[in-house]
């Protein structure tokens, strides 16, 4: 028997569920930032899924490019971070409200 | 004819071309400018009249524009009829050579400019006034005057009194003026129009349809006559809106001259004149008119014997004479309350003219206990004063003499109180006058040194008008009701304008014994109040008479000095109650609900701020939460 | 025989993805992704895309993880303190929210979706050359811009993490101690987030 698809498509939700709940939770930045690419994946997963469905591969060019941006996110998201780190010796994002009312 | 839109027109563009010029332009500009205005504007008033006289005898009608048109039609129009024409040329004549006397008397006064602006103002609003042919141009003219005596009323509004005296005077007309509009309503929604004449065609051509009850148990013509009267109460400072003219002497002198004693306080006795139609369907209102004239009269000349300050005696004097031109018309006397009209502009004005060479001379000096032995030093003031007195006083052969005489010839057939009030007051009348006089021009000086030593006749710019206008004290007075010589030009020149409805106007034969004891009486109450103040002031006495009188009336005297209170009754009964309910709108409605509601607003925003800022919390992962938050709203929206 | 693979790989990958979620040490964090990935990449071979699984791998494992544990090292950063005040509301919120919106998303798709039978993979579908020719013709000035992007995002991440030049300004001024501090202690800054928040 072959998997039905949807069992592709509910992973990927539980997935993106797991990955939203450390973004939002968690106080280091980078694991946040992890989390976030989690997501990023549980979405690559559900357009493949899509993609075997309609029988159009299609999917697969989006999945590469949604790759090829990740890959240029987290790049300038961690110099980010370390330019964050050099100001204030922490990456910890509760620490970092300058915005704060 | 066609150029009696200029009589109005051009004293404005006096004021508009003196008012453009300002202030710094050589004074020679400013006063040819001012002097142009009216000289020209009486120019052409006399010959458009005798160009009218020796044309058509009818009233002559100029429209310039439709100003309204549906569903009331008014238009900006000129009419010349003989009650027109008469006001005319005594609003020019006297006007233009109070203008000259002003050019004198305002030389060396810093607001010389804006002096003439506003009395060249003055006199084409009171030209619209008499020269309209409908209600509405006439009340242009009407509130125009009366800003205009605020504006000069208040000429020196550096001190502290003319101010207040400004505001005094036009909120005093404003309560007359409100029940003119409120007659000016009632005409246009019964008849359609404010036009005069057909208004009047229509009142003459169904008379008795007026008399049927209106409004407050009036009929509509005894309503619109109240209306009107009340209005000119205002104006022509009658009881009870009285109150503004004598503090309306704070204003300049030929100020005085012209708006106060010739011509805007006459406007109410214009109006009550034209209006005759209505008035004569109203006989009750009529008998109030008496009735309050020559109370007022009365009670003004009672005032003014225990004045002290020059012109305030004569500020009394023109309300008492205006009671008189009222008395004249509640009497049915129309022609005649014109004729005394007419003649009391001339020696009024030359009075207050007079007066205010004095002032001058005197250095600026008002209260007659001070002055003393002028005559010397102010020869033509002197004779031009005696000629005004005189005529004031209903000696014969002045002007005063022909028209007083008629009035109360006229009240006599009214009612014989009315005729007795008007003759007492006619004494008293003389008393005071000649008190001012004797005062005033003999016996010893008793200013300071420093104004002995200014003492001076006044230029001829002030000399000039005033032996001009004490030959018209002369004059004037032979154009009118002549006793004994039965003839009457005036009446007969203004009797197209007496409405021929109801039974109003009084027919002015006497019979020749009748007519010889009215005449005796009036001059000889007349003399005998000369005789009175001769003896008191006259002969060197100088003060010596009013302390006499002071020491053994105290009581009456002060009462007479106090204006028997009014002003302090008015202040008690209607000022600090309307300064109360100001003050308690401001705190109660303007503080706590207005700004109350307004603070509120404000109050709420500030707290939603307040409130609201603890969302930016500045941590990411709350935005986070939000984000997140929103994105699963959406989505249930998106999917339900 | 695919239902045990799928069964397998995806237990893993939940797992390990709540390991990477919930783990307070940031690196073990990320090594549990890694793992996340290796299996999401089996799922991928599953799905018929194996150039994609090939990527994944090489790309986002090789690449991007190995970058994350680069800044890690270099920012040494340790374990996650627990604080008294890391705004429990926020978690639960999230949490329960998560949990909300994983469940009803997924009862979405297996509605939408019950079971099917799928297509059977065919060679076509399965060739890098089909993909790759639609990569250089039908889709190619999306190819270009992200090579673009790329560049872009080089240049950017060398701009933003560089240390500052003699003369410019990359600190308010209030906190050039940190700035001091560092440059004095080498690369040894108090690294732990500490507990209290401000």
């Amino acid at each position: 028997m072959t998997v039905p698809i949807s069992w592709y498509l509910v992973l990927a939700s539980v997935l993106f569920a797991i990955g939203t709940v450390g973004a939002l939770t968690r106080r280091n930045g980078i694991t946040i930032f992890l989390s976030i690419e989690l997501m990023l994946n549980a979405v690559n997963l559900m357009i493949l899924a899509y993609a075997r469905l309609l029988g159009d591969q299609a999917g697969q060019v989006i999945v590469f490019f949604v790759l090829a941006v990740a890959a240029a996110e987290a790049a300038i998201g961690l110099a980010l971070f370390i330019a964050v780190y050099r100001l204030r010796r922490t990456i910890d994002v509760n620490r970092l409200n300058l915005l704060r009312w | 004819m066609n150029q009696l839109w200029l009589v109005p027109l051009l004293p404005f563009l006096g004021a508009a071309v003196n008012g453009a010029l300002g202030p710094r332009v050589p004074k020679w500009l400013t006063t040819l400018v001012a002097l142009a205005a009216p000289g020209g504007s009486l120019l052409v008033a006399l010959v458009v009249i005798s160009e009218w006289r020796h044309g058509a005898p009818a009233p002559f009608e100029q429209v310039l524009y439709a100003w309204t048109r549906a569903p009331l039609r008014i238009d900006v129009a000129f009419l010349l009829d003989p009650l027109s024409a008469v006001m005319t040329f005594v609003v020019t004549f006297v006007g233009f050579w109070i203008h000259v006397y002003s050019t004198g008397y305002m030389s060396h006064e810093k607001g010389y400019q804006r002096y003439f602006v506003y009395l060249n103002l003055f006199m084409g609003m009171m030209l619209l006034l008499v020269l309209g042919n409908n209600f509405l141009v006439t009340f242009v003219g009407w509130e125009g005057v009366g800003l205009c005596s605020y504006l000069l009323i208040g000429f020196y509004y550096d001190q502290e009194v003319p101010p207040q005296a400004g505001r005094k005077a036009f909120i005093v007309n404003r309560i007359g003026d409100f029940a003119f509009l409120a007659g000016m309503f009632a005409l246009a929604q019964r008849f359609g129009t404010l036009d005069y004449r057909k208004i009047f065609a229509a009142i003459t051509a169904d008379p008795h349809a007026l008399q049927t009850p209106y409004m407050l148990g009036l009929s509509f013509a005894a309503f619109v006559a109240v209306c009107l009267f009340a209005g000119a109460t205002g104006k022509s400072a009658q009881i009870p809106l009285y109150v503004w003219l004598p503090d309306a002497m704070a204003g300049p002198t030929p100020v005085s001259a012209l708006i106060h004693a010739a011509t805007m306080v006459t406007a109410g006795v214009y109006i009550v004149v034209r209006t005759n139609a209505l008035f004569q369907l109203a006989p009750g209102v009529l008998w109030a008119v008496a009735i309050i004239a020559a109370a007022t009269a009365v009670v003004a000349a009672t005032i003014g014997v225990a004045q002290n300050d020059i012109k305030r005696v004569l500020a009394y004097s023109t309300v008492s004479q205006l009671g008189y031109m009222f008395l004249a018309a509640g009497a049915g006397a129309y022609a005649v309350a014109i004729f005394h009209l007419a003649t009391h502009a001339f020696f009024k004005a030359l009075l207050f003219l007079d007066s205010g060479s004095v002032i001058h001379a005197m250095s600026g000096e008002q209260d007659m206990r001070r002055m003393g032995g002028l005559r010397k030093h102010l020869p033509v003031t002197y004779w031009t004063t005696l000629i005004g007195c005189l005529a004031i006083s209903g000696v014969p052969g002045f002007a005063g003499f022909f028209s007083k005489d008629a009035i109360l010839g006229a009240a006599w057939q009214a009612h014989i109180a009315l005729w007795a009030v008007g003759t007492i007051t006619a004494g008293i009348t003389a008393f005071y006058m000649f008190r001012m006089f004797f005062m005033t021009f003999h016996g010893r000086f008793r200013g300071t040194e420093e104004q002995h030593h200014h003492l001076h006749e006044s230029p001829p710019s002030m000399t000039l008008p005033l032996v001009v206008l004490a030959v018209g004290a002369v004059v004037s007075g032979w154009v009118g009701t002549i006793p004994f010589l039965h003839r009457d030009w005036l009446g007969h020149f203004l009797a197209p304008v007496i409405a021929d409805v109801g039974h109003g106007h009084a027919h002015a034969e006497h019979g020749p014994g009748l007519e010889a004891f009215l005449v005796g009486a009036s001059v000889a109450v007349g003399l005998l109040g000369i005789f009175v103040a001769w003896r008191l002031y006259g002969r060197d006495r100088n003060l010596a008479g009013e302390d006499a009188f002071i020491a053994r009336f105290p009581a009456v005297h002060r009462v007479l000095a106090n204006k028997y209170y009014v002003d302090e009754l008015y202040d008690a009964v209607v000022v600090r109650p309307i300064a109360w309910l100001a003050r308690m709108c401001f705190r109660v409605i303007d503080t706590i609900f207005i700004n109350g509601t307004v603070h509120v607003g404000a109050f709420v925003t500030e707290l939603i701020g307040d409130l609201g800022r603890f969302t930016t919390t500045g941590n990411v992962r709350n935005y986070s939460l939000y984000f997140f938050t929103a994105v699963i709203v959406l989505f249930c929206w998106l999917v339900f | 025989m695919e239902v045990a693979i799928f069964s397998i790989f995806a237990f893993l990958a939940v797992a390990f993805a709540v390991v990477v979620v919930a783990h307070p040490h940031p690196v073990k964090s990320t090594m549990s992704m890694v793992v996340v990935l290796f299996c999401l990449a089996v799922l991928f071979v599953l799905l018929g895309a194996p150039f994609v699984a090939a990527l994944q791998v090489l790309v986002y494992t090789g690449a991007i993880l190995v970058l994350f544990l680069f800044v890690l090292m270099l920012l040494n950063i340790g374990r996650e303190r627990a604080t008294p005040s890391s705004q429990p509301a926020q978690r639960w919120v999230a949490l329960i929210g998560a949990a909300f919106f994983a469940g009803f998303l997924g009862m979405l798709m297996w509605r939408t979706h019950g079971p099917d039978t799928l297509d059977a993979l065919t060679p076509d579908y399965l060739s890098i050359h089909r993909l790759s020719w639609d990569l250089f013709t039908t889709w190619l000035l999306p190819f270009e811009l992200v090579g673009l992007l790329l560049l872009v995002a080089v240049v950017a991440a060398y701009a933003l993490a560089r240390a500052p030049l003699p003369g410019e300004m990359s600190a308010p001024p209030g906190e050039a101690t940190a700035l001091q501090s560092l440059a004095a202690n080498g690369e040894r800054g108090n690294v732990e987030p500490e507990g209290a928040e401000r």
